[in-house]
């Protein structure tokens, strides 16, 4: 238990958490290998537009008289298609670069709002207890109990179809994840002795949740965090192959795969095979970081 | 060798006979209930056409052939007479009888909760009389040709057995007790329904003892499922599987042209802006060039139906023109196909006063027909090239169809299965809207033409059908050059079956056991 | 104790009011169930007669009031598609469901906890780091992918395990026959893939912060034998968190079986309840909901419960 403090120690100055933390990770060569392809990730989906080779979201561009060519074969404007094409003869390559800003854009941002919706709630749920507590469990039990294809359908018909909407309707679906995951943390966490020092203080509510009880409640919240960022982007392709997701016209990841999924038993296998390779390989990335983030982060797992 | 396994094969054939006997088949739509009466859906009508008979039953192409009437003609203008089948006995032993008919007109307008219910096919009679134990005359409000047509609709129940059956004791197996080929043995809603040979059956036995009859609704499952062997017949094939299916050899398939046309429903009654029309900067058109018939002609000759039948369809269709197939009663002999003509579609865009074309939303499902979502996907490639720049939205058919009837859009995809009887998608697609008449329940683009309207008046009078053909081919016509509606296709049903098995396709998509016999 | 379990319950039933108000709303917005289940050739007194059949005519709020006046009998109300009561529509489903996520649940800890155990105690070996590799897979494929290509191989190319369906029952379980396991199999295993992934880094995490515990140093110094230091004392502490996931995660199998059900064309809750939303059967959505929700109250209140018990340091009292 000495190991747990509230606050880091103070540092001197070419010690900061942060330098540390750079270091810590930048020391294991899976994390760093994780945050390389990452970031390589990142780049071909935020340049996407001057990389590929094709406007896939341009319907004037795609030909369905190229649908489903294999890889590699040549489309009838001349054009090389290295990983295919699929039904509507659109590029695969260029879809899949596509399709990953997409894909990011879903599964990060509806993570990171959902956790910072959920956590806030089960820490105020577990902190102030009571009537407080009841309330926002309750809520959670609501959620959880509501199956995501009804929340997305109706999350459709008030809001029409949209990026944007499959945004809410994870968030909608998910912070109760982070907000039973953080309250069941600190519950714990709040009667331990430095909560109980920091109370005595007299410090600000604000300032115990978010300095003391949080970095405590932080190891827990990025398990479910990295696996939610991984959930939200398979979920997005759950409501796509339900006909739930983005527009069809500018397919995720996700989209893709659930597109070629009925391609499958007929052996073209590369319409839904290599957007699952990349939703894969952008998946382990995340996760690879995410584990180690979490060793560096846990103030329990420290020397 | 080949021939020592087709010898093994057949030895191990001959093991089994009792095998043999049983067939298991899985359908794509679920059944919903066993009640004949209680929901108008074809998954339903093709258990009741199993378990049931009707007074006119129809062939594969959907003609109209004796059921339990052996014959029916007219005999006065306003009065039907239909003459019965004898000696034919329902599942339990009761003979069928006149007084089950007059029954069954009376049942079916009084089933309780039916969210949709056959009301509509015995509306027309207004007085049944009883003229002896296996005559029976039905009298209508003036000429009404299309009575035997309703009649192929109405499942004939047993007064004795049925007089206060709810649909509850139908789905319970105990009430579900016709005079039809097959008896229901046991029933899981929404899974499985198990059935046994009525060995008392009047018309042509069965080849299977038993029939297991399951739903599996996931496209690819089912045909997973076929080609694991867990079972031997299934409905839907999904066009997807249609190359890997046909190059197998342990597999066989039967399919016809069938009575359902996919097609354009365009906003026709807003003068003004309609909803998802813009010009090419994204402001509301102060017309609706939708309105326009050159701009509708050039909008039909935009789009390549050969090339979606082909690359969307996998060949499991037939591009048309119109709502029939060839063969079909008032099928418009001299309207083919509407010619793909993109450069003449941007003349007609520029006679209409829209050289830089304009920008439209096509909407549609993506959950209802086969590929709907992929066929408006290729539609707007082709609109997009002749200059009207197309955003394509599909969306799940229970936000779609309430939107589409509100008329909410300016363009959609939609799909309507016919019965093979000109005045059927005439009055119910083109014919205007009139709450009073029953016309036009389902023309959500709210197109309207008077004199479509009076042809289609003077149909719905004339008993003789060479006339009434030739009234309603002139419906017809008149309507579809005027671009009423943009027929794309007409779908092809196909099943799969192991090659063991043989299968007579029907027009009208039901699957039915008694049309599958061992090869 | 008592207190708390009222007052529990009178929250709960808070919950199901708001659960029941918001699926009137959304199934309101989401459309119309008669435009979907009636036949496309109807006539518009036809389709007149069906709202009204349907009890579909009535302003929104009467229909909610005609819904509880019901409910406080015990009547949920007859589905529109199979004019059925669907409280037991639902209740005849429900074997089928709970089968397949005790099956699940049953997969998941027998793979998940020893294969976390393992890569929690020796966190460096390549064995460890093949099992973490590996448990991303289970929660990045799409289930859906997944089913098909666990029928593509078992069912369809290998023919070991039947593809789709429920087997042969016994008293309504299909786990009493042999069939009916084979049956379960496929799905089972469908159905826990993400189960599987979080319970092995649930334990590994687990057992890595315990290790490094001060009790656990202790009973090392102690003496104590490797073995019984991992199995009584890391065991009992990760043990927590573990429980609390899968409790949570059972309650959610059932609730998001739809996609596995849909894919092997499992005859249970899952797959009643999306072929219900996609034809706007109101009664069912509603009162699948409601048990839903009420299985997650107990679920909760469960874990809560063992929570106290397995940790003392929380008490219940305390809360409310």
């Amino acid at each position: 238990m000495s190991s747990t403090t509230a606050t880091p120690a103070p540092a001197a100055k070419e010690e900061t958490p942060f330098r540390r933390f750079v270091s810590e990770f930048a020391a294991s060569r899976i994390a760093l290998g994780g945050f390389v392809v990452f970031a390589i990730i990142v780049v071909l989906a935020v340049f996407a537009p001057w990389i590929a080779p094709q406007n896939p979201y341009d319907l004037g561009t795609i030909d369905i008289m190229d649908g489903r060519l294999e890889p590699g074969a040549v489309g009838g404007s001349g054009m090389t298609h290295w990983l295919g094409t699929d039904d509507q003869g659109r590029d695969m390559l260029s879809g899949i670069l596509y399709g990953l800003r997409i894909s990011l854009t879903v599964g990060a941002g509806s993570a990171l709002i959902a956790g910072i919706v959920g956590a806030s709630l089960g820490m105020l749920a577990a902190y102030a207890g009571g009537r407080t507590d009841s309330v926002i469990m309750r809520v959670v039990d609501l959620q959880l109990s509501f199956p995501t294809i009804l929340a997305a359908l109706m999350i459709l018909a008030f809001l029409g179809k949209g990026i944007v909407n499959v945004v809410i309707a994870l968030v909608i679906v998910e912070w109760a994840y982070y907000a039973r995951t953080v309250r069941g943390s600190a519950l714990v966490e709040r009667r331990r002795e430095y909560i109980e020092a920091a109370q005595c203080l007299a410090l600000p509510t604000r300032r115990i949740l978010f300095r003391h009880l949080l970095p405590n409640c932080l190891p827990p919240l990025i398990v479910v965090g990295t696996i939610q960022v991984a959930r939200a982007i398979a979920l997005e392709a759950t409501l796509s192959f339900l006909g739930l997701g983005v527009p069809i016209t500018e397919p995720s990841l996700g989209l893709l795969i659930a597109n070629g999924y009925e391609y499958m038993l007929s052996g073209k296998y590369w319409i839904s095979f290599y957007p699952g390779v990349a939703l894969l390989i952008t998946i382990v990335s995340i996760n690879l970081m995410g584990d180690h983030l979490r060793d560096v982060l846990n103030p329990r797992l420290k020397k | 060798m080949r021939m020592t396994l087709a010898a093994l094969a057949l030895a191990g054939a001959m093991a089994l006979p009792a095998q043999a006997q049983t067939l298991s088949m899985a359908v794509g739509a679920p059944v919903t209930s066993l009640d004949p009466h209680f929901h108008q859906l074809s998954p339903n009508n093709a258990v009741a056409a199993m378990v049931f008979d009707r007074l006119v039953n129809t062939d594969a192409q959907a003609r109209m052939v004796p059921g339990l009437a052996e014959s029916w003609s007219t005999v006065a203008p306003d009065t039907w007479e239909f003459r019965l089948r004898r000696g034919v006995k329902f599942h339990n032993g009761n003979d069928f009888t006149a007084e089950d008919v007059a029954f069954t007109i009376r049942r079916v307008p009084n089933v309780p909760n039916s969210p949709s219910s056959f009301a509509g096919f015995v509306r027309p009679i207004r007085e049944v009389t009883i003229v002896d134990p296996h005559t029976i005359r039905f009298r209508t409000d003036g000429p009404y040709p299309l009575l035997p047509q309703d009649m192929t609709n109405v499942y004939i129940l047993d007064r004795e057995t049925h007089e206060n059956a709810a649909t509850e004791d139908f789905n319970a197996v105990r009430a579900a007790v016709g005079t039809g080929p097959f008896r229901v043995v046991s029933h899981r809603i929404g899974d499985r329904i198990e059935f046994a040979r009525n060995d008392a059956y009047w018309g042509e036995r069965p080849a299977w003892e038993r029939v297991n009859y399951r739903m599996i609704v996931n496209d690819s499952a089912r045909t997973a499922a076929l080609l694991a062997g867990d079972v031997e017949f299934i409905d839907q094939v999904p066009t997807a599987d249609l190359a890997r299916l046909r190059g197998d050899a342990r597999v066989a398939m039967s399919e016809v042209t069938g009575l359902r046309v996919i097609y354009l429903s365009l906003d026709h009654p807003r003068e003004g802006a309609s909803p998802f029309v813009t010009d090419n900067e994204g402001r509301p058109l102060e017309r609706n060039p939708l309105r326009d018939l050159r701009v509708r002609r050039a909008l039909s000759m935009a789009i390549d139906r050969e090339a979606i039948v082909a690359r969307v369809m996998e060949g499991a269709a037939s591009p048309t023109g119109q709502f029939f197939p060839p063969g079909i009663f008032s099928y418009v002999p001299d309207l083919p196909p509407p010619r793909f003509d993109a450069e003449g579609a941007r003349r007609l865009l520029a006679e209409a006063g829209f050289p830089q074309g304009f920008r439209i939303t096509l909407h549609g499902p993506n959950d209802r027909y086969p590929n709907d979502g992929r066929i408006i996907q290729a539609i707007g490639q082709m609109w997009t090239r002749i200059g009207v720049r197309t955003a394509v939205e599909a969306q799940p058919w229970t936000t779609f169809v309430a939107r589409a009837g509100r008329q909410e859009f300016s363009a959609f995809l939609i799909g309507w299965g016919s019965n093979p009887e000109g005045s059927h998608p005439l009055r119910n697609l083109v014919a205007s809207f009139d709450a009073s008449r029953g016309w036009g329940a389902s023309n959500r683009g709210r197109y309207s033409n008077p004199q479509v309207d009076t042809l289609l008046t003077e149909a719905l009078r004339t008993i003789d059908d060479r006339q009434r053909e030739q009234i309603l081919i002139r419906a017809q016509r008149m309507a579809l050059e005027d671009v009423a509606i943009i027929p794309l296709h007409i779908q092809t049903n196909i099943w799969s079956m192991r090659r063991h098995l043989r299968h007579d396709a029907r027009a009208d998509e039901l699957t039915r056991a008694q049309d599958i016999r061992p090869r | 104790m008592t207190v708390y379990l009222l007052r529990r319950l009178f929250q709960s039933l808070l919950v199901l009011v708001a659960m029941s108000i918001i699926v009137f709303v959304g199934v309101y917005a989401v459309g119309d169930p008669v435009e979907i289940l009636i036949s496309p050739d109807a006539d518009q007194a036809e389709r007149a007669r069906a709202i009204v059949a349907l009890g579909l005519d009535k302003p929104l709020w009467q229909q909610y009031l005609v819904f509880v006046q019901n409910a406080l009998r015990g009547d949920l109300g007859r589905s529109f598609v199979y004019n059925e009561p669907a409280l037991q529509l639902i209740l005849q489903k429900m074997p089928a469901t709970m089968e397949l996520a005790f099956g699940a649940t049953i997969f998941a800890i027998l793979i998940g906890l020893p294969l976390g155990l393992y890569a929690g105690l020796h966190p460096d070996s390549p064995g460890a780091k093949a099992i973490m590799a590996g448990s991303i897979l289970g929660f990045s494929l799409p289930t859906f992918w997944v089913g098909l290509m666990l029928i593509m191989v078992f069912a369809v190319q290998l023919g070991w395990l039947p593809s789709t369906g429920r087997g042969d029952t016994l008293w309504g379980w299909s786990f009493l026959t042999a069939n009916g396991i084979s049956h379960l199999i496929l799905p089972s295993i469908n159905l826990a893939l993400f189960k599987i992934s979080l319970v092995i880094r649930l334990t590994r995490s687990g057992v890595r912060e315990t290790m490094l515990m001060d009790y656990v140093k202790f009973a090392r110094a102690k003496g104590l034998s490797p073995a019984r230091v991992t199995y009584v004392h890391v065991f009992k502490n990760i043990l927590i968190p573990v429980v609390t996931v899968v409790g949570l995660e059972l309650g959610s199998t059932i609730a998001f079986s739809v996609v596995t059900e849909s894919v092997f064309a499992w005859p249970g809750m899952g797959k009643l309840i999306i072929d219900s939303i996609n034809v706007l059967d109101r009664p069912v959505i509603v009162a699948y909901l409601m048990i839903i929700v009420l299985m997650f109250i107990v679920i909760n209140l469960v874990v809560d419960i063992m929570y106290s018990v397995l940790d003392p340091r929380v008490r219940l009292e305390g809360q409310g």
